[in-house]
């Protein structure tokens, strides 16, 4: 019971940065529109169509997922902030243990990127994704596994490092690949032998591939094997979070 | 015994910040902890709190060993950090809320606490503010406020005035003895200022390279080293005369002006003068914690140098 109450605290206490911190809201907001609108309509000029959808459409699912990693990962910087300005120490010395505080902070982050996905969700209704209720909320489970994965290495990376530019740089070899090697911007099928492998060991082809699947129908693995490979994948990063968080 | 230390021990790489530490602080002093930066003060109470593991040596805070029982500890405790822990872009009521949840208090008397610490520290007309509007003073006051919040048995405050001005230094000083006395609470302090060590400790150990080099009151150090200091300017002084002098503990020149340490100026005085000859100029200048220091430490303290000092800011991790 108490240890629930102190995974609110910590929860609560990032939701209320979050949501009074207006910068970190409004620039999450622009880069997804850049690359649905900026990109996906560039692109989508010379590519005319990728698996029965307009480039646009097509990487839409690819979108959300980039959004969803983006946010999340560098989430993690913040608990470097906060340790910089010792605000985390009070939480530290606080009779909850690390489990929660960790806990706690993921879900802090898991729901700054789960506001983005509203956002997103509001843009792809304009661009007529073909939304139902149930997509919308397969889609958001999905999205909000991904993000707890995603924080959960910010995490990882924030609390072992203690300045915040080593963390964007750390975090850029991180982001990049798992983005570019993950088929958000193009289908999985038909890659040269190499291409095909790192895409393979990519955790978030598997989300980009799942969320595809739940939005368009169109799957290259079964929904089965991403929701599995993604929830070991996640329960190994909360686990490696944890472990990283008791050191700390 | 509240709080006792046995041979404990932090290193750091090569440098040895807490070495051999023995220490028992008893319920419901004022204890303060003197030295200049780099001391060791901060490691000590970073180990004392759990929030740094001990190389060797044992501790017991409020009977509970620290690193066999941490989260035991933990609930015995509030602590007040060196640098300001308080959330920003929380007003002050949200800042105490979250507390309550950490520290475990019961939902009963949550509402009730926060209005009582805040009428304590005198900030319930900004307690609805966001944090970021206050002043240093009014920061510093919030957190002893959160400190005291879940009724710990002991406080510890990581020098609880730095960088404030005089006046709210006095204010703050006001607080903690008043709260030690009301909630019988320990309270162990670390500050490099000997007036704060002067006017709030019951006892004060000073504590150099991460030792006790002494430990008693803070009258009982003035008079057992320092005494009074008695400044004169004479052409031709006979040093050796006035060393002989059954009161004198000490007679230095320096810069061409004799210093003579004496027990008691108010009683000897007259007789000193009567021995040194005519003399161009005297002051008397009563003892002091900063001699104190002085003597046993061979070095003073200057102000203001906890603030941007690496060392301890580096073992604070």
């Amino acid at each position: 019971m108490s240890q629930l109450e102190g995974i609110y605290a910590v929860w609560l206490r990032e939701a209320k940065i979050y949501i009074r911190e207006k910068e970190r809201l409004i620039s999450a907001m622009i880069s997804p529109l850049l690359w649905i609108f900026g990109f996906g309509a560039g692109v989508g000029t010379t590519v005319e169509s990728v698996s029965g959808f307009p480039y646009q459409m097509f990487i839409y699912p690819g979108i959300m997922v980039m959004t969803v990693l983006f946010a999340s990962l560098f989430y993690g910087v913040y608990i470097i902030w906060d340790r910089k300005l010792d605000f985390l120490k009070e939480v530290l010395v606080a009779p909850v243990s690390r489990a929660s505080v960790f806990a706690g902070k993921m879900l802090g982050g898991a729901t700054d990127s789960m506001v983005q996905v509203i956002y997103l969700m509001i843009i792809g209704f304009f661009l007529n994704v073909p939304f139902t209720p149930l997509i919308i909320i397969e889609a958001f489970l999905m999205l909000l596994l991904i993000s707890i994965a995603m924080v959960s290495i910010g995490l990882v990376i924030g609390s072992n490092l203690k300045s915040p530019e080593g963390f964007s740089l750390v975090i850029n070899f991180v982001m990049w690949p798992m983005f570019f090697f993950s088929g958000a911007l193009f289908p999985v099928s038909n890659l040269s032998p190499w291409l095909a492998a790192v895409t393979k060991i990519n955790p978030m082809t598997y989300g980009v591939d799942a969320m595809r699947g739940i939005i368009l129908g169109i799957n290259h693995y079964s929904l089965l094997l991403d929701t599995a490979v993604l929830m070991v994948f996640t329960a190994m990063m909360m686990g490696i979070g944890i472990l990283s968080f008791r050191r700390m | 015994m509240v709080i006792k230390t046995e041979a404990l021990t932090k290193k750091f790489g090569k440098i040895t910040a807490v070495n051999e530490l023995n220490l028992q602080v008893e319920e419901g002093e004022i204890f303060g902890l003197l030295g200049p930066n780099g001391a060791g003060k901060t490691t000590l109470i970073s180990m004392l709190c759990t929030i740094l593991k001990p190389t060797s040596g044992r501790a017991w805070v409020n009977g509970f060993d620290i690193v066999k029982e941490p989260g035991k500890v933990r609930k015995s405790i509030g602590i007040v950090f060196q640098q300001a822990s308080v959330d920003d872009l929380l007003t002050g009521r949200e800042n105490l809320a979250l507390h309550n949840l950490l520290f475990e208090v019961p939902k009963a008397v949550r509402k009730q606490r926060i209005d009582e610490v805040l009428s304590i520290v005198n900030l319930e007309k900004r307690a609805d503010d966001f944090v970021n509007t206050y002043s240093g003073g009014m920061r510093r006051r919030l957190e002893l406020a959160r400190g005291i919040m879940h009724h710990p048995k002991i406080l510890f405050l990581d020098e609880p005035t730095l960088g404030l001005d005089p006046q709210t230094r006095e204010h703050i000083w006001e607080y903690i003895k008043e709260l030690a006395e009301k909630e019988c609470m320990t309270v162990m302090l670390t500050t490099h200022y000997m007036e704060e060590a002067e006017q709030l400790c019951d006892r004060v150990a000073i504590i150099d390279y991460g030792r006790i080099v002494v430990l008693d009151s803070p009258d009982a150090l003035r008079n057992s080293v320092a005494g009074d200091v008695v400044k004169i300017k004479q052409k031709i002084p006979d040093i050796e005369k006035i060393r002989r002098l059954g009161y004198v503990m000490k007679a230095e020149e320096k810069d061409g002006l004799l210093y003579i340490s004496i027990k008691d100026a108010s009683l000897h005085l007259q007789d000193l003068l009567s021995n040194t000859g005519p003399i161009d100029f005297v002051e008397v200048r009563r003892g002091s914690l900063s001699d104190v220091f002085l003597h046993y430490t061979g070095r003073e303290i200057r102000e203001g140098e906890a603030e941007g000092g690496f060392w301890e800011r580096m073992m604070k991790r």
